[in-house]
């Protein structure tokens, strides 16, 4: 059952040293200040999994939270690497990050069947490909019916999951519009799910009969961040900040002008400072 | 003949991939040059072209370019958006996409790419972002257009890491791995196209782009490059091409500056 509760508090009933962990979101609706609290409570040894690791992760990453990064696109879309992540993995700073590579198909199938509650993955991918070579989580499996050979993946088992979305109402049912990514699958596939929301309503409105929406009993803590997804953005409420992921490759190039931004973005500020993002 | 209007390698590049796609194509199109090339086709000859980002979004018609796969653009021009899972499962194995466009940081002669490592995997010298969407792109679209500038270091006898399958060790062996779809059907660089080779499948030369010289293609390509018996020149782009893609790069940088 959701409970309303404070960002940190929220984030220190979710998100627990050790977990696999994923803040979910496929360009829209990544929860930004929900990952700045987990670095302010000073997470240590996540197993962080995501579809496309960017910033947030970038910016965990650099900050010693995870031991290892399970995932199919790490970089900046359309800017370039990630710093951070390149540092940690290739010269194990500010400690030695481990990673589990897979491809968009096969992450998008794991998550599936974490929701539905399967063990493993099938789907018709990794053919002449070579991370077939080099993770040994990926295998195949021959069709009873047709004698397919087909890849395999473990399904997404996660401790906790954290999410942003546009709303939710009083009871806790939150309402996701747009690109959904696999959020939903990522909050079925978890122990615990936390969800940010741009704003709390007493009736979700007008939608589709067909509409994104998570109960209430598929979440552990919601709390409203307006503007909680900024840089990334919320569909209908900010565009997403282009600028700020294109000066991010300036800021995380270099350990000190990142640890800097941290401290005076992160760390001295709390959630409030999101709301400036928020604009409808 | 009047003097051509003056235009950029990547330019010329961007516009022959456009030209290499129709009206009734179904499009997988990835952030960069695709989306460049892609969206020029669909502002130009092919208006009724299907562009479909990874993201979920299907049949979109971005007014801007977007710099993410995921830009709140995408999903409000498009027809419907549909889940990440969705996407893969239904449209990308369910073999519904003609044509993938994919680029990457190293392409071999056999038109496998590399998005992953510069170097050994495990000691990498340059930690790529990763596959992506592209290792079953490569397997699942009919058939896939590669589009990459040029060059020694990104053209390469062979890929440090195979991410997405091209013709693998050349001849059969797509069809050997049980995959059924063509493959890369061409390469379109700043300099010149380039098709596999019926039988080698070996990628060799069909096309120059105007003042380009074999020896500029030969300098540019990490293995001894074959070119085919017959050698097309590449028209030139049209005024209205130029034109049209321009406004939309101006059109894209300044959405990028107004966003903040």
């Amino acid at each position: 059952m959701a409970r309303f509760l404070p960002l940190s508090a929220a984030v220190e009933e979710v998100v627990r040293d050790g977990d696999t962990t994923a803040f979910e979101g496929f360009t829209h609706l990544i929860p930004y200040a929900a990952g700045h609290e987990t670095i302010r409570q000073s997470r240590k040894d996540l197993t962080l999994v995501r579809m496309t690791p960017d910033i947030l992760y970038d910016q965990l990453i650099g900050m010693g939270a995870a031991k290892k990064m399970v995932f199919s696109w790490g970089g900046n879309p359309g800017v370039g690497s990630l710093h951070r992540f390149r540092d940690a993995y290739e010269r194990g700073w500010p400690r030695p990050l481990e990673i589990e590579e897979h491809s968009h198909a096969a992450m998008a199938n794991a998550y599936e069947a974490g929701a539905a509650g399967l063990p493993f993955a099938v789907f018709r991918g990794y053919r002449g490909a070579e991370l077939a070579r080099v993770n040994p989580n990926i295998k195949s499996v021959t069709c009873p019916y047709t004698g397919e050979v087909l890849a395999t993946v473990p399904a997404v088992r996660l401790d906790s999951a954290v999410i942003h979305a546009q709303k939710a109402d009083r009871a806790g049912n939150v309402l996701l519009e747009g690109i959904v990514g696999v959020q939903k699958e990522a909050v079925l596939s978890s122990k615990r799910a936390l969800v940010t929301v741009e704003e709390i309503v007493d009736d979700l409105g007008p939608r589709s009969f067909n509409a994104c929406i998570l109960p209430h009993w598929t979440i552990t803590a919601i709390t409203a961040v307006p503007g909680g997804a900024h840089p990334s953005y919320t569909q209908g409420y900010y565009k997403r900040d282009n600028a700020f992921y294109e000066a991010w490759d300036a800021i995380s190039r270099d350990r000190d002008s990142f640890a800097a931004w941290i401290d005076a973005n992160v760390m001295q500020k709390g959630p409030g400072a999101f709301t400036r993002y928020a604009r409808k | 003949m009047t003097a051509p209007a003056a235009y950029t390698p990547t330019e010329m590049m961007t516009v022959v991939a456009a030209r290499a796609l129709g009206n009734s194509d179904v499009c997988f199109v990835g952030i960069g040059a695709p989306s460049a090339a892609c969206n020029l086709a669909r502002l130009t000859h092919a208006p009724d072209i299907t562009l479909i980002y990874e993201s979920g979004t299907i049949a979109t018609k971005p007014n801007v370019l977007p710099l993410s796969i995921g830009d709140g653009e995408l999903c409000e021009t498009a027809l419907t958006t549909v889940s990440v899972p969705e996407m893969f499962r239904y449209w990308l194995q369910g073999g519904r996409i003609t044509v993938g466009f994919l680029g990457g940081a190293q392409v071999d002669r056999f038109a496998n790419l590399n998005t992953t490592v510069v170097g050994p995997y495990d000691k990498p010298k340059v930690r790529l972002p990763g596959g992506g969407g592209a290792p079953e792109i490569a397997t699942s679209c009919g058939e896939v257009c590669i589009i990459m500038a040029q060059g020694k270091r990104s053209f390469v006898d062979k890929v440090d890491f195979v991410t997405s399958l091209g013709h693998g060790e050349g001849g059969d062996h797509r069809a050997r791995l049980g995959v059924k779809t063509k493959g890369p059907t061409r390469v379109i660089t700043d300099l010149c196209v380039m098709e596999p080779d019926p039988v080698s499948r070996e990628l060799t030369v069909v096309a120059m782009h105007p003042g380009v010289t074999r020896e500029q293609i030969v300098e540019n390509t990490g293995w001894d490059v074959k070119f085919a018996a017959k050698i097309a020149e590449t028209p030139p782009p049209s005024a209205q091409e130029l034109s049209v893609l321009r406004d939309l790069q101006a059109r894209t940088k300044a959405a990028i500056r107004g966003g903040r």
